[in-house]
């Protein structure tokens, strides 16, 4: 592995889109580490925060920086809320990704296997993914991710559209993620996914960062009025 | 009536009986329309694909002639290969006029629009769908062309067949550019359109069933890969 690309983030950056300011200066840095989960009730701008981190928006002001230069997103991956697979094999779309990484091919066959395994795939290694059921299809993506050994993985709502078991199985592979050395950068709205995945939290509301903190502190005494609302569940947009 | 059915038992005796004459016409046919179609999708792929995947000025343009030359009348076109290919045209040291080649080169740019335009609507839908999590494993569009002419394999080979269909049933640019000249560039349809003017039926019929026959298996491998396709999901 070359050498780290965190700390990283975003620093005094807006995002404007149709004439609507969507993300207002928003800085927060992504530090190496805890498992990080931002936070925040629909439009709070989560998503458009990960876009513009791992790079797929550029920011109408302001920056997005990492540590070691400007090819940071070789060393990123980012796992969809709905997943895109390639009409290919569940082994050809893990391969893709190491493919363009440039690795060679006993190298990328030594790691499928390895994800696949880690991700209760193997069984369908020959598979076309498109045929794959949403749990399935999201699991292939976290493996696909996984494989190129990404130093930061950005997840965006990773289970929002999968049932409870397959939610579990995401959130076990998602802490194996983390556990495996790869900082992990996730949306969610679900409080209970937040609350057993989640380390340090970034409260978001309208664009703005409204608090940050630890997981544990921010649960239990949140200091602003408008996370303390959104936890007990009230409607805040 | 009873003419009609004579030529009928006719066209059916010269194919049964592997008439040389027919087959030679038949085997005419298929070497310049197959070597046209497989030059125009060497071309028509990776220019239908930059198109659809690349932003230039002028690209939208572009992609609004690739359809508009989709329906380019094959007599017109025919022409303007006859104008540069004849003695007094830029090409016409060349000497290629009335030969099999410069018909495989009118039936090339004739094709050539339908590859591509088919498949820069492939590779645009594609893209449009992949777009965010190709870049985010760090592919551009120019490594993607590969990736998405791979993943569009199954439309594309409908846009190729539909390709040969055009190339096979034109008459017009094979004419003029060709001459329909006996046992050196006469085609199935130059040779329909002559017999049928002199009143030999038996021939035309005879190519005109084989040329049938083609279509339907082209129309049917498409529909079949199509199927197929979707049921192993890929």
């Amino acid at each position: 592995m070359s050498r780290t690309i965190l700390p990283g983030g975003l620093q005094s950056v807006s995002f404007e889109a149709g004439g609507e300011r969507l993300i207002e200066d928003l800085t927060l840095t992504f530090q190496p580490g805890p498992l990080s989960v931002i936070l925040g009730p629909n439009g709070a701008g989560k998503s458009l925060t990960l876009r513009l981190a791992h790079g797929l928006l550029r920011p109408s002001s302001g920056k997005v920086f990492w540590t070691g230069g400007p090819d940071a997103i070789r060393h990123q991956a980012m796992v969809f809320q709905r997943p895109v697979l390639m009409r290919r094999t569940v082994a050809g779309n893990i391969d893709f990704g190491m493919k363009l990484q440039g690795w060679s091919r006993q190298e990328r066959q030594r790691r499928r296997e390895r994800v696949m395994t880690l991700t209760g795939l193997t069984h369908l290694a020959q598979r076309p993914a498109r045929v794959l059921s949403a749990g399935e299809q999201q699991r292939l993506s976290l493996a696909r991710a996984w494989a190129i050994r990404p130093q930061v993985l950005f997840l965006d709502e990773p289970t929002a559209n999968l049932d409870p078991t397959a939610s579990r199985a995401v959130e076990t592979i998602v802490t194996a993620i983390h556990e495996s050395g790869t900082k992990v950068v996730m949306t969610t709205h679900d409080l209970g996914q937040a609350r057993r995945l989640g380390e340090e939290v970034f409260f978001l509301h309208r664009g703005k960062l409204v608090e940050r903190g630890l997981a544990k502190r921010f649960f239990e005494q949140p200091k602003t009025a408008l996370a303390s609302a959104f936890l007990r569940g009230e409607l805040i947009w | 009536m009873n003419d009609f059915g004579e030529a009928f038992a006719a066209a059916f005796w010269l194919i049964a009986t592997l008439d040389p004459d027919l087959y030679e016409i038949v085997l005419l046919s298929l070497r310049v329309s197959l070597t046209a179609v497989l030059l125009a999708t060497l071309l028509g792929l990776p220019l239908g694909a930059a198109v659809a995947l690349f932003r230039f000025p002028g690209r939208q343009v572009a992609a609004v002639l690739l359809n508009a030359l989709m329906g380019l009348p094959p007599v017109v076109l025919g022409l303007i290969v006859f104008l540069l290919l004849s003695r007094a045209g830029p090409l016409g040291v060349l000497g290629l006029l009335f030969t099999p080649t410069a018909m495989i080169i009118a039936q090339t740019l004739l094709v050539l629009p339908i590859v591509a335009a088919l498949c820069r609507q492939v590779v645009e839908d594609l893209w449009f769908e992949y777009e965010e999590q190709l870049r985010s494993l760090g592919c551009g569009p120019g490594r993607a062309i590969p990736a998405l002419l791979w993943d569009g394999r199954f439309s594309l080979v409908t846009a190729v067949l539909a390709g040969f269909g055009r190339a096979s049933a034109e008459v017009g640019a094979v004419m003029i550019v060709g001459g329909n000249i006996d046992h050196l560039t006469r085609v199935m349809t130059t040779a329909i359109a002559l017999e049928t003017s002199k009143g030999d039926l038996a021939l035309a019929l005879g190519l005109g069933l084989i040329l049938l026959v083609l279509s339907l298996t082209v129309n049917g491998t498409a529909y079949l890969l199509r199927g197929a396709a979707r049921a192993s999901g890929l």
